[in-house]
Parts: structure tokens; sequence; C-alpha cells
């Protein structure tokens, strides 16, 4: 009997970075027909791993096999030609080319649309995506670019497909399909390394599960052996930090069925339609009232106009009708940090001070800045060399972290001129707060927003991940199509809603 | 001190390529690089005559650069916006030969006012129609060329129409020179003050702050600052242009004391090296003025002493930039490397 070598193969793989050491004698094995799962921490080293499999890093010393032959990768093209395809996270499209256009982009030779246009529908037909030769990338929706990106791969003859993190950006109904798309790829006897955050779905999707853990190896094992619990343990060890952190949930959820929402609205919206910048109606009618000390989870698929709706709440667009009673100041920290929150080249001082920016006058008052700025680093744990280092070099936990302490502390009123106490942030409104963030950061941001609700702030929250709306909303309103409709804390009630199914 | 090494650095650097390119020419290289010196700091005359006072110019364009590169705004109109202060300034001086003080300082405001008029244009094209100021700047930049060209020849030309520049302005209207200092004026003074005043309100002011804060993200200036983007760049684009516009009004009143066409040997275009060198700091602008100044002021004594041709030394002010561009984005690569390379730096360094 001969047994098959492993499609993808790494052995004894280390790699530095500078002092830091990103993977240390990491072993792993793939074989054909495997789903394999590769979860840890931001920093864990599971992108390091998987750029040497696809030429972005050299090893310092390991190597790598494809089909058994110990292979030299040293740039992407090299990976390609030996069948191995990447979906990064953050796509790798032209946004102003079409579909076809996008799939034949890197290759050679004379480009024929009759010719583009047919092996994209062959593409279509083998993997059933619905795929549109000649729509332009840039009309698709998130979940359509990524089934172009993963076409992009299989044009090229992937056998071997690395995702990193693919569901992050999918609405849940969008990460099932793709889960069970992946599974088929792999019963055809292809091979294909997850990489996730989200344990569930490692444990649904693969067929065996490897945890990193500053750049080793401390799991590897088939995912039906594995639980949910042996996992967490193997992400976040047993060490203090770790435990802090489930104390920190633990006392939140406590603390949930205490809070008692209060009777105060804070944010009162009447039939408010909102535009988009093309003039859109992607919010029609919208009647919502949320009260001091509740957080109200929006639910909804990609696209139903939560983008909208978050802004206009929080102030940041202007409705073109209805009315929105709100607070002079609403927090807001939206899903797209480095575009819409931070100024990535600029110290932590300074984008503390930005929040007030607009409507400062005269003197920047730096002294006060930056005293308020180390006092927020303090309270949020905001792991940074020094208040002066530029947001760049914090981890995106660390600067989602800063962004939420900047947005949750009212920092006008604690300036003397005001002459009171400063009050509880009034309102907040949070659009995917845990995006890319891994589990211990996750349960940090979480346990923040509880707070916030317990000091009596109003909060409105978005995310595309279901159960993170069911962990924190004490009620929860389902977005369809621009239109808000109030549904019961009932999982199926919601997904049926968000589908508009009934 | 890490700036006055890499300032020290910097010089060294510019004086090996020159030699090198001399030698590289066949050019007498000890002769020339002597009148170099001699041309450019060599001498208390040279010091005043040739290079401050033809840092004047560079400093206050070099800060209208830096503030209008700081808010996003790429402002390549400086010297169409030099030629436009000129112009206005020395269209009052012309017309007030006895008002004395009043005459310099409306002059002035008006070099300043018409600058900031002409950066205006681009202002308004770039947030009403969405043109590009890259393109839309360096267009008025041959438009302001050859409306002082008609000028020259026209409304404002010399009694006889046998030149094409304008008469001289009286002796009364032209800024004064600094006694023991040759042709050194007081421009001088007005542009330090004026240089080291921007650089504060940028350093310590809401509208400072805010126009860094455009420059660098937009959408988060707007997004998380509430701020109003719009607003921002314009202001910055207006203030921008008045810096290059007082530029132009001091170079007619204190240097060329008539308007012709060749007022400027392009100090709006070698502004944006002497901005980007300064890492748009409008203190440090200070410093870069200097040293284009010295070594403008040394090519023209090297090409009379050496017969060097001049544009030897815009090679090296061209190399100047593109290693000052190459450093930059290699600094701002690193970082990112490190960042996407999936190693969290600040939990390892704390």
């Amino acid at each position: 009997m001969t047994i098959a070598p492993p499609a993808l193969a790494f052995e004894h793989v280390s790699k530095r970075f500078g002092s830091v050491v990103a993977l240390n004698d990491v072993s792993l094995r793939v074989d054909a027909g495997e789903v394999h799962a590769l979860l840890g921490e931001n920093g864990a080293g599971k992108t390091t791993l998987m750029h040497v499999a696809f030429g972005m890093a050299a090893p310092d010393a390991g190597g790598v096999r494809v089909h058994g032959q110990r292979v030299d990768i040293a740039m992407p093209s090299d990976a390609i030609a030996l069948g191995i395809g990447m979906v990064h996270q953050h796509f790798t499209l032209v946004p102003a080319m079409t579909v076809a256009e996008n799939l034949v982009l890197g290759g050679r030779g004379v480009l024929r649309r009759d010719v583009m246009s047919a092996a994209v529908r062959e593409i279509a037909r083998v993997t059933g995506f619905a795929l549109e030769p000649d729509a332009l990338v840039e009309t698709l929706s998130v979940g359509a670019q990524q089934r172009v990106e993963i076409a992009k791969a299989l044009a090229r003859k992937a056998r071997i497909l690395i995702l990193d993190e693919p569901t992050a950006v999918l609405a849940p109904a969008e990460a099932e399909d793709l889960l069970r798309w992946i599974r088929e790829f792999a019963a055809a006897g292809n091979s294909v390394v997850l990489i996730t955050h989200k344990l569930n779905e490692a444990l649904a999707a693969a067929d065996r599960v490897t945890v990193l853990r500053q750049g080793r190896v401390v799991h590897s094992g088939a995912a039906s052996d594995t639980s949910a619990r042996e996992l967490t343990v193997a992400m976040i060890g047993q060490d203090a930090d770790a435990s802090a952190a489930t104390a920190t949930i633990a006392s939140a959820a406590e603390s949930a069925s205490l809070a008692a929402s209060s009777d105060v609205a804070v944010l009162v919206a009447r039939q408010m339609t909102v535009q988009d910048g093309a003039g859109r109606v992607c919010v029609r009618d919208a009647s919502l009232v949320v009260r001091a000390g509740e957080i109200v989870g929006i639910a909804g698929v990609e696209g139903a106009g939560q983008h909208e709706l978050l802004r206009a709440l929080a102030g940041r667009s202007t409705i073109a009708s209805g009315s929105l009673d709100r607070p002079a100041r609403v927090g807001f920290v939206p899903e797209d940090r480095h575009r819409d929150a931070v100024l990535l080249d600029r110290p932590l001082t300074d984008n503390v001070a930005l929040r007030d920016a607009g409507r400062r006058r005269g003197r920047m008052p730096w002294a006060e800045l930056r005293v308020r700025t180390s006092a927020l680093v303090q309270d949020f744990d905001v792991r940074a060399p020094s208040i002066g280092a530029t947001m760049r070099t914090l981890s995106g936990g660390n600067q989602q972290k800063l962004v939420l302490a900047r947005e949750m502390t009212d920092a006008m009123a604690e300036e003397p001129t005001s002459g009171i106490a400063s009050p509880a942030l009034q309102a907040l409104v949070v659009e995917n707060p845990t995006r890319g963030l891994d589990v211990r950061a996750t349960a940090e941001v979480h346990a923040r927003l509880r707070a916030a609700r317990d000091r009596g702030t109003a909060v409105v929250m978005y995310s595309s991940d279901l159960d993170e709306v069911f962990a924190l909303a004490t009620r929860i309103v389902v977005m369809r199509a621009g239109t808000l409709s109030e549904v019961p804390l009932d999982r199926d009630a919601v997904g049926r809603a968000m589908l508009g199914t009934t | 001190m890490r700036t006055v090494l890499a300032a020290i650095g910097a010089v060294a650097a510019i004086v090996g390529a020159i030699a090198l390119l001399l030698l590289v020419g066949g050019y007498d290289t000890p002769r020339a690089l002597g009148a170099l010196w001699s041309g450019s700091v060599g001498s208390w005359y040279a010091l005043t005559s040739a290079t401050l006072v033809r840092a004047i110019p560079l400093m206050l364009t070099g800060c209208a650069i830096a503030v209008a590169f700081r808010a996003g705004v790429f402002n390549i109109g400086a010297e169409g916006q030099l030629l436009a202060g000129g112009a206005g300034a020395a269209a009052i001086a012309l017309a007030m030969p006895n008002a004395g003080a009043i005459a310099v300082v409306l002059a002035l405001v008006t070099g300043t006012l018409a600058g900031a008029g002409w950066a205006g244009i681009a202002a308004v094209l770039r947030e009403r129609f969405g043109v590009l100021e890259v393109i839309s700047t360096i267009m008025l930049n041959f438009i302001a060329l050859y409306a002082v060209s008609f000028l020259v020849r026209g409304p404002l030309q010399e009694p006889t129409h046998a030149y094409p520049q304008s008469s001289s302005i009286a002796a009364a209207a032209r800024l004064a020179r600094l006694p023991g200092a040759g042709r050194l004026h007081l421009g001088l003074v007005i542009a330090l003050i004026i240089v080291i005043a921007v650089g504060w309100v940028l350093r310590h002011t809401a509208s400072g702050f805010r126009m860094m804060a455009v420059g660098e993200n937009s959408a988060a200036a707007a997004s998380a600052g509430l701020i109003d983007v719009r607003r921002v760049t314009s202001l910055a684009f207006l203030a921008s242009g008045a810096l290059a516009g007082l530029a132009g009004g001091i170079e007619v009143l204190g240097v060329t004391y008539a308007l012709y066409e060749d007022l400027s040997p392009g100090y709006g275009y070698t502004a944006i090296a002497v901005a980007l060198l300064a890492g748009l700091d409008p203190w440090r602008v200070v410093i870069t003025a200097f040293l284009f100044a010295a070594l403008e002021a040394g090519a023209g004594a090297m090409q009379r002493d050496a017969g060097v041709p001049s544009t030897l030394v815009a090679v090296i002010e061209a190399l100047l930039i593109l290693g000052v561009v190459a450093a930059q984005a290699l600094r701002v690569r690193r970082v990112r490397v490190l960042h996407t390379t999936d190693v969290i730096v600040p939990e390892s360094a704390t």
C-alpha cells in the first residue's frame, strides 16, 4: 500500500523579523481532499506561514514540499505554477475592470473577448458560481468579489487554495454557502487552508485544525476530536492575561442581567429617509427609538442600507427627509478604521485630538491632549510604545481600542470651560466593532460596549456576524432593502427577516 | 541634533555629487568648486547679496508649497501665483510714487491678495468641478506668465515703449535695503516673520491641525473629526497662493524694482524641492531655502568663473529631490512591511 504524499507540507519552518520570532519550527501537512483550518490570534504567525507558501516571505530555516517534492518558492508566480492559489483578506482585484479582465490579468498573449468570456463561463460551470464576464468588479457585492477572487485562483489551475479570513466580510448566509463550496472543492481531491478566527466555523468546515500561538504549533488534530473549549485554551493560552480576559467577559455577562434600560429616548428617528452619495435611497421611512442604557443591534445582509443608517444616526451624513433627534455629539466607530477613523502616520495624541477638530477654535491644547491620551491609553489598556508612536505601529486590536476610547469619552465636556462634571456619553454608534480582531481583543471591545450601556449610553451596533449581534444586543432591529423592522431576540426570526422569507 | 547632522550630511553629499559631475565633465574641478564657494557663502557680499537675496522668495514659496501639500492640495502653481503677486504689487507701487511706506504696505497686500486670487481660480475649479489642481495650477502658471508678458507690453509698459518691462518703481515705494548688507533688503525680515508665524500656526492652532488631518486622511478627518474638508482645502489653497503672491511682491519691491517677464528664475518650481526637503515644515523651510539659494548663487559663479553650465546644478537639485522622495518612500514602506507581516510590534516592545 502506498501512501500519497501530502499536497502541501511545511517542514520545520522558522522565520524572524528583526528580534521578533514570527514562526518557530512550524511543521504542518495538508493532504489532498482535506480542508485544514489554521487558527490563532492576530500575530500568531498564520499569515506569515501562508506567505511562506505563496512566496511572499522567505523562511530562515526549514522548507516547503508540494506533492512530496521539495520546492523553492521565491515569489507568488512560483506558487501559482505549483498550483497554489491564495485569496487575501484584502482583495487584489482591479475595481474598474470587468470580471473577465480581472481573471486574465497577469497572463500573456493576445486578449480575445470571446475566449475570455468562454473561460469565465467554464469556471462558472465548474465552480457553480454565478459569474457575469462583463460585469465591472466595482459594481459587485463583497461576496461576489470574493467569488471572483477565488475564480481567479482557479483560472490559474490552483489545486491548493489558501483563504485568509474569507468569511469575515460575508453575511451569515453567504458564509454558509462559501463553506459548503469549500467542502465540495476539497471533496473533489483539492486542498484548502482556511485561516480563520471563528472557532465554530473551523470545527464545522475543516477536517483538521491547527492552532498557532506565538509562532509555534500548539495544537493539531482532527476537527471531530476537538472541542471549541480546547481550541480557545490553545489559542489564548492559560496565562494570567487570558484569565483576566475571561474574567472581564464573565463580569460583563453578569452585569448584563442587571442592566436596566431607562425610558429616556436618546436617538429618535421618524420616517427618516437617507440617500447615498449617488442619490439612491438606501434607508426608507425608518423610525427608530434608542433609549439610554440599551444596545440596539442591527442585523442585515450586506447592502441592506445599514451603512447609511448608521452614518445618519451618528450625524455623519445628512438625511433626505423625515426627522432625527440626536445629541450634539454621537460617538461613532466605523467598520473601516483605516479609512474613516484614524490618521495612520500620526501619533496617538493627534488621533485623540481628531475627535473635536471640526469645532475647535484657536490654539490646540497639546499639553492637555497628551494628558488625556495617556489616560485613555491606560484606561482602555491600549498597548503602544508611547503616545508619540504612530498609529501604524499598533496592532489592529490596539488601534480599535484607541478609537473606542476616543469615541466613548466626551472630551469637550471635560474641558474646564464647561464647569460641570463630565456626563456619560449619551449615544454611541458602532459598526462591525471587532472586524479583524482576535479573541481577546474582541472580548475587551465587547466588555467596553456593555460598560457603556451600563453607564446609560444609548448604543446602536451593527455586525455582519449575527453571533455578535446576539451576544451584545438588548433588542434587535432587522434591516432589509432599506426598511427597518423590530424582531424578537430569536435566531430563526431574525434570519427570516433578514432574507425576507416568512 | 539629528536634523543638524542630516543637514551636514546632505551638504556633503551635494558637494560630493557636484565634484563627481565636474570631474566626469572634464572641468577644472578645484576652480569650479572654489567659485561655488565664493559665489555662495565665501564672502559677506556673496552671502548677503547673492544667497540671502535668493533665499527670500524661496522661503516664502517653499512655505506656500508646505502649507498646500500638508492639506493634501498639490499646488504646483506657486510660480504663477508669484507672478500674479508681482504684477499686483508693481501696479500699486507704480500708481503711488509719492505715498512712501503706505505704498509699500498697500503694494505688498495687493500682491498677497493677487496670489491668493490666482490660487483661488484653481481652488474653485477643484471644489466645484473636480478639476485636478496639479493640472490647473500648471496651466495657470503659463497664463500668469503670458498675462505679465501682455502687461509689460501694454498697460504697464514703460513710457518709451522700447523694452518689454514697466517703468522703475519710485525709490520711496521700494523695500529698504538692510544697512551694510549689500543688496539684501527688508524682505528677509518680513519673510522670516511670516514663515515662523505660519510654522507656529500649523503646529499650535486648530486650523493648522485640521489642515494636517485633511492632508493625512480626508475621510477620517470628515468622519471622526467632523471637519469641513472642502473649507479646509480651500483655505489652504488660498493661504498658499497668498504666500507665493507675497514672494512676488517682495521680489518686485526689493530686487527688480520693475515688472518684467523673467521676474522669477523658477522660484515657484524650486520651492517644491525646498518644501519636500524640509519635510513640509515651514521652520525647516528656512534652512532648505538657504541651501537651495546658496546652490543657485554658487552655480552662477561657477558659470562665470569656470565655464560650468548652471544646468549642472539643476541636475544636482533634481538628484536631491529624488533622494528625499526615495528616502521617504523607504521609511513608509519599512513600517508597512512590518505591519503587514502578522507581527505585533508594540506588544513585543512593551
